[in-house]
């Protein structure tokens, strides 16, 4: 971890702590004033409770110009950033992808190649639709492992973690509770129920949580989809395509629909609002990474509108490399935020306030 | 605008604030004038944190009631009876429907934060303190019509007879001028004007430090009171704490307030004690502690405890100095070490059973034979390492304002003035003789600026 991040971050969570006066707005603060004095590991915690609302900022009478040039959404992110990126494994990939869009758009590009390059080669024929394009047991073959590695890579970086914050044995009840705070985003609306400030100054506005549920939940529905595919294709040997009706379609379709919607509303919002309160040199990584979702969302659209039409197999091999640099990539990028914060909503539930 | 607006709103804080918004909402086309810059924008009152307010039940944020006796009961006491009743029970009576007011016009409020459990009962907090109200009021009302300059210093006010007929103001490097029918004052008192508080204090002032904007230089308050509007106050009477001596000169805020006095020894710069650290609980005693070191040789004060006290109060910005002895500490507090380790040992031989020691409550753990004596929490220095903080003057605002009626409306000797009110701090004068009582002037504020913009607006109509 960077010291210098923490310890600005723990400069700033000093003079909060001497204010308090936007203790009501998120789970940051309570857990900020119950210290008096903080730990790298606390400021991590902290770091990671915050979900960059920004309701702090414009609320605060110490912004620069002010000697004390509080901008605690900056700094909270930078040592969230930083904190991603040191504990990914293996170590090192997380500076690579976490702040640079570029290096996410290759990883897409030879995600593509190499899907090209197996339709091309081992394209069978005789199969149906999807499999005639790329066989079945070679999509299994690369995407099993590409799913489970990352979730492997995800437990190694989140015990790190864990270890950091000085967590304490998992119960039942704290990890209820995180997920119910995560499943409303809770903290999304601000204390007050009105929102955050994201992408019109000190205006407050559901935008950003709404465009997040969109993400999310589409995301989940998604994910859904392909799970009940694989279900239905192990467990009662029923094959794809899917009719429309079928599991995977029901989730996939609106799934496609809301992530598209989500994140096209979301790297909006993120073009609006001012780079100033985000982590220092990430707009890119997180810019490329929501744009990656969305062109999984389009191309995933695009394919069930495609049917079986000659521009199919192109249109396959554009999606499913992006969704193997996705999957691939999530340790490394933005998606690691879902998980670090489900940790740090779990922590904070440990202290018991 | 292209004509003349109906109404100028000078300044632009809580009252400046309330009074546009209200005579917006009445049909009066407002303009408000600002000096300082958007970043600055709200004065004393982006420094906030709550409004006193009463009320005969459960009221948003507030539990159980506080009636207009106690709270009038509580200004008494704390105004040792300076205080107009009229004006005083008209702003206390009116502040219990000034909260659902706030709330229509953005505000949101929140529990009463930590370590201010005292006060859940009579001030409602706002959530993100005084910045996130003048935000809020700020886009509303824009929405309102409102329009705002920021960086328009107002100069001068030209009355004629019984009316003002013209606002001059500097505006992007120029002076320009505007005759509205009625003007609204909410520019604040004057403190921050050190010549002033010099002139009224005397050399000492030039040590003090000011909590608040550095906006409030009273430019608006001397040129009314130049052309013989009438004023109320004392020109020596300003609250005033005592802070960390470490504090900017201005703008420093709520995160300059030290709260270790009461378990501490207080010394000056000859390491001498000089008032009684222990008589009241701190939130009682912080406003006199101000004058206190003001009191003493440049004035400063060095407070002094030891680690068993560290972790009994609030933390602030800036860190103590710390070390193991109190010689040491001496030298980096710049006081003479022997005087300090004198006094220290003549304090703790003057302590004696501590058993009872309660840090929240008033507990009569004191000194015997010592002047000033401690009379409470008086447990011995004797335990490393030694923690000490420096304390100055920190003025919040300045009493000496314009004296209104119960319409907010001021007047020269020979009467009302047809088109001038005034809100907030700059005529809180009219209400607080001296003393002050937390969260009484954003209560003054809101009251008055709604009534100085009713009022206006009905002129102006
Ligand atoms: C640190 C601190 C904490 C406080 N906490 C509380 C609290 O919790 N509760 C409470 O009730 N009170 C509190 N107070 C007191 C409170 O701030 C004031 O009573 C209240 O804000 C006064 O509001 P106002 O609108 O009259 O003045 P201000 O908010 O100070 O506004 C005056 C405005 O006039 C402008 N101005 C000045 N001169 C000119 C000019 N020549 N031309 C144009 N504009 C001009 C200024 O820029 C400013 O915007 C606190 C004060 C301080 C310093
Ligand atoms: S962000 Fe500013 S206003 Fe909010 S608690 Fe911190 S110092 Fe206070
Ligand atoms: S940005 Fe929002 S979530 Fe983060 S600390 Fe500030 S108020 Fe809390």
């Amino acid at each position: 971890m960077q010291t210098d991040l923490i310890q600005e971050a723990r400069r700033q969570a000093e003079v909060c702590n001497a204010c308090r006066y936007c203790e009501g707005y998120c789970s940051v603060f309570p857990a900020l004033h119950a210290k008096r004095a903080f730990s790298d590991g606390d400021i991590t915690q902290l770091a990671n409770l915050c979900h960059n609302c920004r309701g702090c900022y414009y609320a605060c009478q110490y912004t620069a110009p002010h000697e004390f040039a509080l901008n605690l959404p900056q700094a909270l992110a930078d040592v969230r950033v930083d904190s991603w990126e040191s504990h990914a494994w293996p170590g090192g990939l997380g500076k690579i992808f976490q702040r640079n869009g570029v290096p996410i758009a290759l990883a897409a590009l030879i995600g593509f190649a190499l899907l090209f390059m197996i339709a091309r080669a081992f394209g069978e024929e005789g199969g149906e639709r999807y499999y005639s394009v790329v066989s079945h047991g070679l999509l299994v073959a690369i995407f099993a492992p590409a799913f489970l590695f990352p979730l492997f890579a995800i437990g190694v970086g989140l015990r790190d973690y864990w270890k950091t914050v000085g967590g304490e044995k998992v119960r039942l009840a704290h990890v209820t509770q995180a997920f119910g705070a995560a499943a409303n985003m809770k903290n999304l609306k601000g204390g007050h129920g009105d929102g955050c400030n994201f992408e019109d100054e000190d205006r407050f506005s559901h935008a950003r949580r709404a465009a997040h549920q969109l993400t999310m939940y589409g995301f989940l529905l998604c994910f859904a989809a392909t799970c009940s595919g694989t279900i239905l294709h192990y467990v009662f040997d029923i094959q794809g395509p899917h009719g429309l009706f079928s599991l995977p379609k029901l989730f996939g379709l609106p799934g496609g629909v809301l992530l598209a919607f989500g994140t096209a509303w979301m790297a909006s919002l993120k073009l609006k609002s001012d780079p100033e309160l985000a982590a220092q040199n990430a707009w890119s990584g997180e810019m490329a990474f929501i744009l990656l979702l969305f062109f999984i969302a389009m191309s995933g659209l695009a394919l069930f509108v495609a049917g079986s039409s000659a521009v199919m197999p192109t249109i396959l091999a554009l999606h499913l490399g992006a969704v193997l640099a996705f999957f691939l990539l999530t340790p490394y990028t933005k998606m690691a935020h879902g998980f670090y914060r489900l940790a740090a909503l779990v922590r904070d539930a440990q202290s018991g306030r | 605008m292209q004509t003349d607006p109906d109404i100028v709103v000078i300044g632009g804080g809580n009252a400046a604030l309330c009074a546009a918004m209200t005579a917006a909402e009445a049909g009066a086309r407002v303009l408000i004038l600002e000096t300082a810059p958007k970043p600055y924008r709200g004065g004393n009152s982006r420094h906030t944190r709550n409004f006193r307010c009463m009320h005969s039940g459960p009221h948003g944020p507030l539990v159980e009631s506080y009636s207009e006796e106690e709270y009038f009961a509580d200004l008494l006491k704390v105004t040792a009876g300076k205080t107009d009743e009229h004006l005083a029970r008209l702003a206390i009576r009116t502040s219990e429907e000034c909260l659902p007011w706030m709330i229509e016009h953005g505000v949101r409020f929140q529990p009463s934060l930590s370590g201010t459990l005292s006060l859940a009962r009579t001030n409602a907090f706002f959530m993100g303190g005084g910045k996130s109200l003048v935000n809020a009021y700020y886009r509303t009302a824009a929405k309102l019509g409102v329009e705002v300059l920021y960086e328009a210093a107002v100069t001068h006010l030209e009355l004629e007879g019984d009316k003002i007929t013209r606002v001059d103001f500097t505006y992007e490097g120029q002076k320009k001028s505007l005759s509205p029918k009625a003007v609204v004052v909410a520019s604040g008192g004057f403190q921050a004007d050190t010549d002033w508080l010099t002139r009224a204090w005397g050399e000492p002032a030039k040590n003090f430090l000011i909590r608040g904007t550095p906006y409030n230089r009273g430019i608006v308050l001397a040129d009314l009171l130049d052309q013989g509007v009438e004023s109320v106050g004392d020109p020596t009477q300003c609250h005033a704490v005592a802070i960390d001596g470490r504090a900017p000169k201005f703008d420093g805020g709520i995160v300059t307030r030290l709260d270790c006095v009461p378990f501490s020894i207080v010394v000056n710069k000859d390491a001498q004690r000089f008032y009684d650290e222990g008589e009241d609980t701190w939130p009682k005693r912080y406003a006199i502690w101000g004058r206190l070191v003001a009191g003493q040789p440049d004035q400063v004060g060095y407070v002094i405890i030891d680690s068993k006290s560290l972790n009994l109060f609030m933390t602030s910005v800036f860190p103590p100095l710390k070390a193991d002895t109190l010689e040491d500490l001496a030298d980096m507090m710049g006081l003479p070490p022997d005087k300090l380790r004198a006094t220290v040992d003549e304090f703790n031989a003057a302590c004696g059973d501590d058993s009872n020691f309660h840090p929240t409550e008033l507990d009569n753990v004191a000194t015997t034979g010592i002047t000033p004596a401690k009379t409470n929490w008086a447990r011995p220095i004797n335990e490393p390492p030694y923690y000490g903080y420096s304390l100055r003057t920190g003025v919040t605002f300045t009493y000496l304002g314009l004296k209104v009626d119960d319409h907010a409306q001021c007047s020269t000797a020979s009467g009302p003035i047809q088109n001038l009110w005034a809100a907030g701090e700059t005529m809180a004068g009219s209400i607080l003789g001296q003393g002050y009582l937390a969260g009484f002037g954003m209560t003054i504020g809101t009251v008055f600026g709604r009534m100085a913009g009713r009022e206006a607006a009905n002129y102006a109509n």
